[in-house]
């Protein structure tokens, strides 16, 4: 038993009862090592205290690059490699770049981004299945997960703690050091 | 705990709860075939078999299959092209543009409608990729250094943008699409055991549904709509490009990007309501696409529809007021001529006319009706590419050349072939993936949902 971490998972019902219980929890002075919902709720990552997402910067960073890399290909072939004389019109006629490039901003920034997403939030078909708490929580219930070892309050007083807030049910899992 | 808005109607009926959803959408993946999916299954194959030789042969023996000449060198395959790429913009636009306009009502038909527009897409492509005639070579279209024997790709040419266009289009689609099935392949894989929990749990890329993940994500789908936004727009405005940098009678004008970003939207509506219609009932989802769904999409027919018929009117305007002879007289003959008056009436009737029967409500939120007009307008969409198409070019500068197009069986099999190709994919989709986004239905069930009597 000592191996493993002690977790309390609070299982709640509706999502307001959880955003209640989220800040009952923290104003309380709880450490709540995750939560986890079947559907996106708005504000509760306000709520956990987590900061804004960077992805935006990186699919701009991704898209600056595919702004950039359409540019080149298109100024350095049509203009250096191989320029060509089409009825005397420039030879950088740059209106005419404009989809190519748009078309390649777009695609490096979507593809950069969610790339990115995949790589920081560990998403990937092959190798694992992913730790679930309760299974139910892609279905229709919502889990706050404490980690008790971080915690000062023992195992009874938070679990009458989330019996207050509105926890439909309250279980302790242990799971084993990787 | 559920709450009905006074004013608004639920988008959900029927008191669902959020784990009803999970129930009800994926049942359907986890039962046994129903016998009508695999009749239309069946009939999707027997297509697209018979269309898979008829685009052999076109392959095999060359364009000339088909019921080209010297003067009319775009028909179908164009047309069915830019119909098909028409039909693709309902998908992203549904779940790209409503999303930032916040139109929850999206979220019952995104997941369906991006699937749609995925595979139209790829029904778009084949015909791209026929129409070259010499489909090994396709890779030229790509700007690949000239050690091949070529110069680089033409960056001034529409149809080099077009290929930047529509595989962009098609792979930001298919991202987009698939990034939202992730978090509901993880509720499949939750309640499979075996097999079925090893295959959705390697689609569903080990989602676990934590904060920190739900707000990566709606960050994800967040900016891939706000790329999406223009890209769907960008798309139609460069297939027009095709016609319109030309300098043939009839295809050389300035209205054509909105003209067909407008028809576009128009014709995948009717595309999505088309196939909504049919899968609701198959499918027992009348409590999730409902007739509200069925009324503001035909809000949008309506209106795209009239913008497509003022465009018609101006174009014709246009013609006069230019005072360039060539101009007047392609849409004359267009309108008035011997050989096609009636592909452009049959297109002014399904495009302009029978869309304005959407005005009254009672229209509006008839099945019957939506069903019938979905397809009609479909119909008229694809008229209005042929009457582009082959009417501009029938009548050439020089009246020895005049011609008049006759499609062949091979014409008529490579759009059997897309038909095929299209509902088998479609159907594959509808049985094996879920038909709509359980968790974005879920996130509105408690704003948005019929009020349960016992809560």
């Amino acid at each position: 038993m000592s191996k493993g971490t002690n977790y309390i998972i609070g299982v709640f019902d509706d999502e307001d009862v959880l955003m209640d219980a989220v800040g009952t929890l923290r104003s309380s002075g709880v450490k709540i090592q995750e939560a986890y919902t079947p559907f996106p709720v708005h504000g509760l990552d306000d709520a956990l205290g987590y900061k804004p997402s960077n992805l935006p910067i990186a699919a701009f960073l991704f898209g600056l690059t595919g702004t950039i890399c359409a540019l080149l290909l298109t100024i350095g072939t049509m203009g250096f490699d191989w320029p060509m004389d089409i009825g005397g019109k420039p030879f950088i006629p740059l209106p005419h770049f404009i989809p190519v490039t748009f078309e390649l901003t777009i695609l490096l920034a979507s593809l950069g981004m969610v790339a990115t997403f995949l790589i920081i939030s560990n998403l990937k078909p092959w190798g694992y299945e992913p730790f679930m708490f309760d299974g139910r929580s892609t279905d229709d219930k919502f889990l706050l997960v404490v980690d008790l070892d971080k915690n000062k309050l023992d195992k009874d007083a938070l679990t009458n703690l989330f019996k207050q807030t509105g926890a439909s049910e309250v279980n302790s899992k242990i799971v084993e050091n990787h | 705990m559920q709450v009905t808005s006074p004013v608004r109607p639920p988008l959900v009926t029927g008191g669902k709860t959020v784990s009803d959803v999970t129930q009800d959408i994926s049942r359907h993946v986890e039962n046994k075939p129903t016998k009508l999916w695999i009749l239309a299954f069946t009939l999707s194959l027997i297509t697209l078999g018979y269309g898979s030789y008829c685009l052999w042969m076109t392959w095999w023996d060359g364009i000339g299959m088909w019921g080209l000449n010297k003067t009319i060198g775009w028909a179908w395959d164009i047309t069915n092209f830019v119909w098909w790429v028409g039909i693709g913009h309902a998908g992203t636009l549904i779940s790209a543009i409503l999303l930032l306009f916040r139109q929850k009502w999206r979220t019952s038909i995104n997941r369906a409608a991006e699937a749609m527009t995925i595979f139209a897409v790829i029904c778009a492509a084949s015909f791209i990729i026929a129409h070259m005639g010499r489909p090994w070579l396709a890779y030229w279209a790509l700007p690949l250094p000239n050690a091949f024997g070529s110069l680089w790709v033409n960056f001034n040419s529409p149809l080099v943008w077009d290929v930047f266009a529509i595989s962009t289009y098609f792979t930001v689609s298919l991202v987009f699409w698939y990034i939202g099935l992730v978090p509901d392949f993880a509720t499949i894989r939750e309640r499979a055991t075996g097999i079925r929990r090893v295959v959705y749990g390697a689609l569903s890329l080990g989602w676990d549904g934590s904060a920190k993940s739900w707000q990566r994500y709606e960050a994800v789908s967040l900016v891939l709509a706000g790329c999406s936004t223009p890209l769907v727009l960008s798309v139609h405005t460069i297939v027009s490009m095709d016609f319109a940098t030309s300098v043939i009678p009839g295809w050389h004008a300035t209205i054509f990007p909105p003209y067909f970003v407008a028809g576009a939207i128009f014709s995948g509506f009717a595309m999505v309501l088309t196939l909504m219609l049919i899968t609701r009932v198959v499918f027992k989802l009348e409590d999730y696409i409902t007739v509200e769904h069925m009324e503001s999409m035909n809000k949008i027919i309506v209106l795209t529809g009239s913008i497509v018929g003022i465009a018609y009117l101006s174009e014709f305007f246009i013609a006069w007021y230019s005072d360039v002879p060539y101009e007047s007289y392609t849409f004359i003959n267009r309108a008035f001529g011997d050989d096609y008056w009636w592909a452009y009436w049959s297109m002014m009737t399904c495009n302009v006319i029978s869309p304005q029967l959407f005005w009254f409500r009672t229209v509006r939120r008839s099945i019957a009706w939506t069903f019938l007009l979905s397809i009609v307008v479909n119909i008229g969409m694809w008229f209005e590419r042929f009457v582009i198409i082959a009417t501009s070019l029938s009548r050439d500068f020089l009246p020895s050349s005049w011609a008049y197009f006759s499609p062949t069986l091979y014409d008529i099999g490579d759009y059997l072939f897309t038909f095929g190709l299209f509902f088998t994919l479609f159907l594959l989709f509808a049985k094996f993936f879920p038909v709509v986004n359980m968790a974005e239905v879920k996130s509105i069930i408690k704003s948005s949902s019929a009020k349960k009597d016992t809560k």
